[in-house]
């Protein structure tokens, strides 16, 4: 095992939930001005319906395909579902949504590119996160192709251990696992981890404040002074 | 019974010239940043029209305010809970930018810098959203200004509803009014009913209506659940912002920029009590017609012992109850009945009123004299129609805007028999109801109108609310985000300066 997969899948992973921790704190602390979606649909409508909904709730379901199929462990799955016939139900259903969700991306890059308003307020961070984004997409979906040969799930269960052993602080086990992997799961799963990083320096923290608190509340809120 | 006061305002449409003073020193003390350049917290409308930004009256197109189920609950137009959140991603009852209008600046350098030339250099205008040369101006902040646009594009104004409204195209019965308008400060907010993030909140002591720019996440729902579209989105900064009533200066007893600044003495501020008990129950009125007499039930008589007692012990300090005693708003709403509310029929239960204007007889050449409904001229013959108005200030019912403008009338006969005839015309006072003291307090507040009557503004007792004064010492007041905030130009999280400008640094700009 090469010292760079170590770094890349033993070390690197940890650093990564350390910045994005520690800088969301941070951020929600020092600077909860700035903690926002960034909407611009004010400036632009025209599309944005399709656009910003293929994207979010593909983007939405893949995010939650992600947690649910690799921190999932192999014992309380095998109960439900075969692996073979897991590996099946991701690729079937996160192709289903990555597209989705890249048909949006595409729609809402070309918007913010070519609407001269849009393009105008956007900071650099806006325009780059797109990019990080589809990039990341696009390995992921890439990775669909490359799994068609082999169905067994074997790589699958391999990415499965390499996420759930650094949950469980085995850097070393975690980096050996995923070592036999194709380069293109590496490369997703690289990239994957560095969105950790930039999330608490990007407008992605928006995630974290999904309103599902809304539903609970009275309509009205009123404040003593204070 | 919970008692709670609020800071209101009355504004005497009788009165308004439709200057503008108000609506600029707004913007200069409050939106002349980059991102709220579109967002005027008050602005002045020529009525008949549809007004900033359009067709905001119309509840069919932008979802504003509440609506009433058949199980006689409320939720928001745009949506109970579940439909709000689904519409998350992409609102579809949003005004975009130019729903209000593409806000824009002069290249004026060049009429310093252009070359020698045949013809005289202009200053052409440039979007200050992005930074590009417009060719043409297509619409602006009070782009109908008396009577601007043709009558078919002001047709469309929704207080033409049951009004036969094309004769009013025809030049000889035309009619304008201005209307001012500003955020409501509603008991039943429909802005805050509809934040996902629960960042809009009304203030207990004072009623205002606030957005806490922390909280706020940019949802932007509450832009729709506005009825009154007074919510704007700060493009730049990603917020939401709206009217906060000048609470730095209600806080100390100042009257809030546009009042002040008011030349012709329309506005009035004082407080008001009410029952926050049956804000729900009023709200929940089934006949939308009865909203602005049980909102009047709402207000309580700040001279009742059995109200100051109750007071008292909901937390009301004996200041604001002084104040709501002597309040110039409780005595045109509730004493008078002269103020009206604006559109009480999106059950927001506003608390900014109006007085409405009268208007010249439009009967009185054709007929050769003046209509006279008994000793006064008929209200119906006043060239703004009555239903116009109603449909305005009391959701269709032409009654209390008849009884108002009868009294407008009854006080101008009163003080015109005193002063001109050097004779007491008890009838007219007769006829609508009013008292000698009453006429005569009416004239002074409406007529006279001295600074003292029309701002009766208790301060605030911040004194009390702070549980520590000395680390309040060196605060930096008014501030966006995280205070006082760095010299610095870099930003960890991306924030963008608010008193800097990136899209065009000035009007210093020009072609090369």
């Amino acid at each position: 095992m090469s010292k760079l997969n170590f770094f890349l899948f033993g070390v690197y992973p940890y650093i990564a939930l350390a910045i994005c921790l520690i800088g969301a704190w941070a951020r929600f602390d020092l600077a909860q001005y700035t903690w926002k979606t960034g909407s611009s649909q004010m400036l632009s409508n025209k599309g944005m319906r399709l656009a910003s909904n293929l994207f979010h709730v593909g983007i939405l379901f893949v995010l939650a395909g992600h947690f649910v199929g690799l921190l999932t462990p192999h014992a309380v799955y095998h109960h439900v579902i075969s692996t073979e016939n897991k590996q099946l139900l991701a690729m079937v259903s996160g192709g289903f949504f990555g597209l989705l969700c890249l048909i949006g991306l595409l729609m809402l890059i070309h918007r913010r590119l070519t609407n001269a308003r849009v393009r105008a307020s956007s900071s650099t961070s806006d325009i780059l996160l797109l990019f990080v984004l589809l990039a990341q997409l696009l390995l992921g979906l890439g990775t669909i192709f490359a799994s068609t040969a082999h169905m067994d799930g074997s790589v699958m269960v391999m990415l499965g251990h390499w996420a759930q052993q650094i949950v469980t602080l085995q850097p070393q086990a975690a980096a050996e696992s995923i070592a036999p992997v194709g380069f293109i799961y590496k490369a997703h799963v690289a990239l994957g981890v560095t969105l950790f990083v930039l999330f608490p320096f990007t407008r992605l923290v928006h995630v974290v404040s999904a309103p599902v608190w809304y539903l609970g509340r009275r309509y009205q809120i009123v404040r003593q002074k204070g | 019974m919970k008692i709670r006061s609020q800071v209101g305002m009355v504004l005497n449409l009788d009165k308004c010239i439709g200057c503008h003073t108000c609506s600029i020193t707004c913007k200069n003390v409050w939106t002349s940043r980059e991102g709220m350049e579109y967002a005027w917290f008050n602005n002045v409308e020529t009525k008949p029209g549809i007004g900033y930004p359009k067709e905001w009256e119309n509840q069919d197109k932008w979802k504003g305010g509440w609506v009433r189920n058949k199980d006689g609950s409320i939720n928001p137009r745009i949506g109970g809970k579940f439909r709000v959140l689904a519409n998350i991603f992409a609102n579809p009852d949003l005004p975009t930018i130019d729903d209000y209008y593409e806000p824009f600046d002069f290249d004026y350098q060049n009429l310093h810098t252009a070359p020698l030339g045949q013809h005289q250099p202009v200053a052409r205008p440039r979007s200050l959203i992005s930074g590009k040369r417009m060719q043409k101006i297509e619409w602006g902040p009070n782009w109908e200004e008396i009577l601007g646009t043709e009558f078919a594009k002001r047709r469309k104004d929704k207080n033409f509803d049951a009004v036969q409204a094309d004769i009013y195209g025809e030049y000889e019965n035309t009619f304008m009014m201005y209307l001012p308008r500003l955020c409501e400060h509603c008991l039943n907010p429909a802005c805050a009913a509809s934040c996902p993030s629960g960042a809009i909140y009304k203030r207990e002591e004072d009623g205002i209506v606030l957005i806490d720019q922390e909280k706020c996440r940019g949802w932007r729902m509450c832009i729709s659940g506005c009825p009154y579209k007074k919510i704007y989105y700060n493009w730049k900064s990603g917020k939401s912002e709206k009217c906060i009533f000048c609470y730095p200066r209600i806080e100390a007893g100042m009257p809030t920029v546009c009042a002040e600044t008011c030349v012709g003495r329309i506005r009035y501020l004082g407080v008001l009590l009410y029952d926050a008990d049956r804000i729900h129950e009023v709200a929940t009125t089934p006949d939308e017609k009865d909203l602005y007499q049980k909102q009047l039930e709402l207000f309580l008589d700040p001279h009742d012992p059995a109200v100051i007692k109750q007071a008292l012990k909901d937390g009301v300090p004996m200041s604001v109850i002084e104040a709501a005693q002597k309040s110039p708003v409780y005595k045109m709403a509730v004493d008078w009945q002269l103020a009206l509310p604006l559109h009480p029929e999106y059950r927001t239960l506003p608390m900014v009123w109006y007085v409405p204007p009268l208007s010249p007889i439009q009967n009185a050449a054709a007929a050769g004299k003046i209509g006279m409904d008994g000793v006064l001229p008929d209200v119906d013959s006043l060239r703004i129609p009555m239903r116009y108005l109603a449909n305005l200030l009391t959701a269709g019912d032409e009654k209390p805007v008849r009884h108002a403008l009868k009294r407008l009338l009854a006080m101008r006969a009163y003080k015109r028999a005193e002063q001109v005839e050097g004779k007491q015309d008890l009838a007219v006072l007769e006829e609508v109801g009013l008292s000698v003291a009453q006429v005569e307090d009416m004239y002074r507040y409406l007529a006279i109108a001295n600074y003292e009557d029309r701002y009766v503004i208790p301060s605030a007792h911040r004194e009390e609310a702070m549980s520590d004064a000395f680390g309040e010492r060196s605060g930096c007041g008014f501030s966006f985000g995280s205070g006082c905030g760095g010299s610095s130009d870099a930003n960890l999280f991306g924030a963008k300066k608010a008193n800097r400008r990136d899209i065009i640094q000035t009007v210093q700009i020009w072609e090369d």
